[in-house]
């Protein structure tokens, strides 16, 4: 497939954005229950609206993966209407209600609107945030799980269609996101850095096996369709002559990455060890720094965007076994 | 229900390319607006067909043979393209199985072109929204034309009749007995599409004859062990006096 970079940049920045609010909700959480000192409500408030920023980063960014950006506001709301059936619509609604979901938590705090709901037998105050909070996680791993979706759903794409596609968007988002609360957290809170920091080595670790269990699965896959069963001509040497264009077409520019094998072969290695290796060997050894852990986090993102680009380009198309040959 | 669907026999297209020009004009300018095109005089042209003309080699030479292989929205029975649409701008007609996309309501997003194994969807560069065949929607119930016309506008101009138009859930419509009769099949059956449009194989014409048809086995001139005379390379009078 083409990998089109307003959907690399889409899921990227979500995919951080989730990590980033799941990350601060389990802060909350393990303070609640007295495992850690709870932070300010600052902390959590202005972290929300870092997510936010990604979230609507991410948004931006899907507004060109439009036919015209314009049919974001003529069109769009029509893409909320077939979740019944389609992913990509289940993510349209899925992502604004995770947007406003991280809005309130995050208004909450900053204006320490905080009314007690339900206090807990353990004597733990479940308030407004709290709430807000739990829905929050389940809307980011529902928004996860839609992202994910639409690539592992099409079944033809074999590359995407497993387990492993949905696994790795919620651990590879998971890392992103922790890493960036690790460094959000030596800025603004640095005793809590720790614990963002440990978390996003485990999640880290977690998403490269992911990422190198589907990519073992990928290298064993053989074609399902062939140009036999394309054409339905029982012969084992079919040859295409013409595609029936000179000039390219649609499926020409839209289903190939456009880069060679050995490209596609270099930048496996190398989202390999700036998504995943680096970041753990400098969250392992390196000083708990804003500048470092700024510096993990840019370039863990700069190797989740080439693992997305080599997320689409891996997937072949079967549609590809009819354009082989221009004349 | 009805199935409206194209039987295309490879046995006899020759790869003309006129269905894919007639395509391309009527569907070019009909009310849905144009099918549009960049640089058509250019060193490049591309655009936006609904269908094209492949041509594939079969074997290696001298044993090979030449296939045209004329494609299409095959407008599934079970079209993997619809449900993924998140508009609802791709749906399948119920009262004839017609596979369509409603351009005012395409956001443009392709993800249904990723859905179709096979490549029938072209985006409109120009248009922004997704295109396919329509199977001529706009003309097979244009009762203003006279009935043999109320036919897809590929259909009309294949000048050996390779293209079959009708409904494939009539068992006795021609394109159902076409299908049964001569080996009608669907492309790549592995995904579970079921598409409606089949294609009928290539077939050779053969006339098996066996020796003793040629040569009676029982010819009873041949009990004395003698041939007739004359024998049958020698030359006869009938080739010197075939009046």
């Amino acid at each position: 497939m083409k990998p089109a970079f307003s959907v690399i940049f889409l899921t990227t920045l979500i995919g951080a954005a989730q990590g980033l609010f799941l990350a601060l909700f389990t802060h909350q959480s393990y303070a609640l229950f007295g495992l850690l000192p709870m932070q300010s409500d600052c902390f959590y408030g202005n972290g929300s609206a870092i997510v936010m920023l990604l979230l609507g980063g991410g948004l931006f960014a899907a507004v060109f993966h439009l036919g015209k950006p314009g049919y974001m506001i003529t069109r769009a709301w029509r893409g909320m209407t077939q979740w019944r059936t389609s992913w990509l619509s289940r993510e349209l609604i899925a992502l604004p209600a995770f947007m406003g979901i991280v809005f309130l938590y995050g208004v909450t705090h900053l204006m320490l609107i905080r009314p007690e709901i339900v206090t807990l037998p353990g004597g733990q105050i479940i308030d407004l945030t709290v709430l807000l909070g739990v829905v929050g996680t389940i809307m980011a791993f529902v928004l996860f799980i839609c992202t994910a979706m639409i690539y592992a759903c099409l079944r033809f794409l074999r590359e995407w269609h497993s387990p492993l596609t949905v696994i790795n968007y919620i651990l590879m988002g998971g890392s992103s996101g922790f890493v960036l609360a690790a460094f959000y957290a030596t800025c603004t809170a640095p005793t809590a850095s720790g614990f963002f920091t440990d978390w996003a080595i485990i999640l880290t670790v977690l998403a490269f096996v992911g990422r190198v269990a589907s990519l073992l699965r990928n290298a064993r896959l053989k074609p399902t369709s062939t140009i036999q069963t394309a054409i339905g001509v029982k012969h084992p040497k079919i040859t295409q002559r013409s595609m029936g264009a000179m000039g390219g077409s649609f499926n020409t520019r839209d289903f190939f990455h456009g880069r060679s094998a050995t490209f596609l072969r270099a930048i496996k290695p190398a989202f390999l060890i700036l998504a995943f290796v680096l970041p753990l060997a400098l969250l392992a050894l390196g000083p708990s720094t804003p500048a470092l852990l700024g510096i993990v986090f840019i370039l863990q993102y700069v190797g989740l965007l080439a693992e997305r680009w080599f997320f689409f380009a891996q997937a072949n198309h079967p549609q590809n076994l009819y354009y082989q040959t221009v004349g | 229900m009805t199935q409206l669907a194209l039987v295309i026999d490879l046995n006899v297209c020759v790869g003309c390319h006129a269905c894919v020009t007639s395509c391309k004009e009527w569907n070019t300018s009909g009310s849905a607006g144009p099918l549009c095109d960049e640089r058509p005089y250019g060193e490049n042209p591309t655009g936006t067909f609904f269908n094209r003309v492949q041509t594939y080699e079969i074997g290696t030479f001298p044993n090979s043979e030449t296939l045209h292989f004329p494609k299409s929205c095959l407008h599934c029975e079970d079209p993997p393209c619809v449900p993924v649409c998140p508009t609802g701008a791709s749906y399948k007609r119920k009262e004839d199985g017609i596979v369509l996309v409603d351009y005012d309501k395409c956001i443009g997003c392709k993800y249904c072109s990723w859905a179709c194994p096979y490549g029938a969807r072209e985006f409109d560069e120009k248009q922004k929204v997704m295109k396919k065949c329509t199977l001529c929607v706009d003309r097979i119930y244009d009762m203003s034309m006279p009935e043999a016309d109320r036919k897809p506008s590929c259909v009309k101009a294949c000048p050996t009749s390779a293209r079959l138009f009708g409904d494939i859930h009539d068992p006795e419509s021609t394109v159902s007995k076409a299908i049964r009769e001569d080996g009608g099949y669907a492309l790549m059956p592995e995904w579970g599409t079921h598409p409606s449009n089949h294609y009928l194989p290539r077939r050779k014409t053969k006339v098996k004859i066996h020796e003793d048809e040629l040569e009676r086995a029982d010819n009873p001139l041949k009990l004395d062990q003698q041939l007739p005379k004359p024998d049958k390379n020698q030359s006869t009078m009938d080739d010197v006096s075939a009046w």
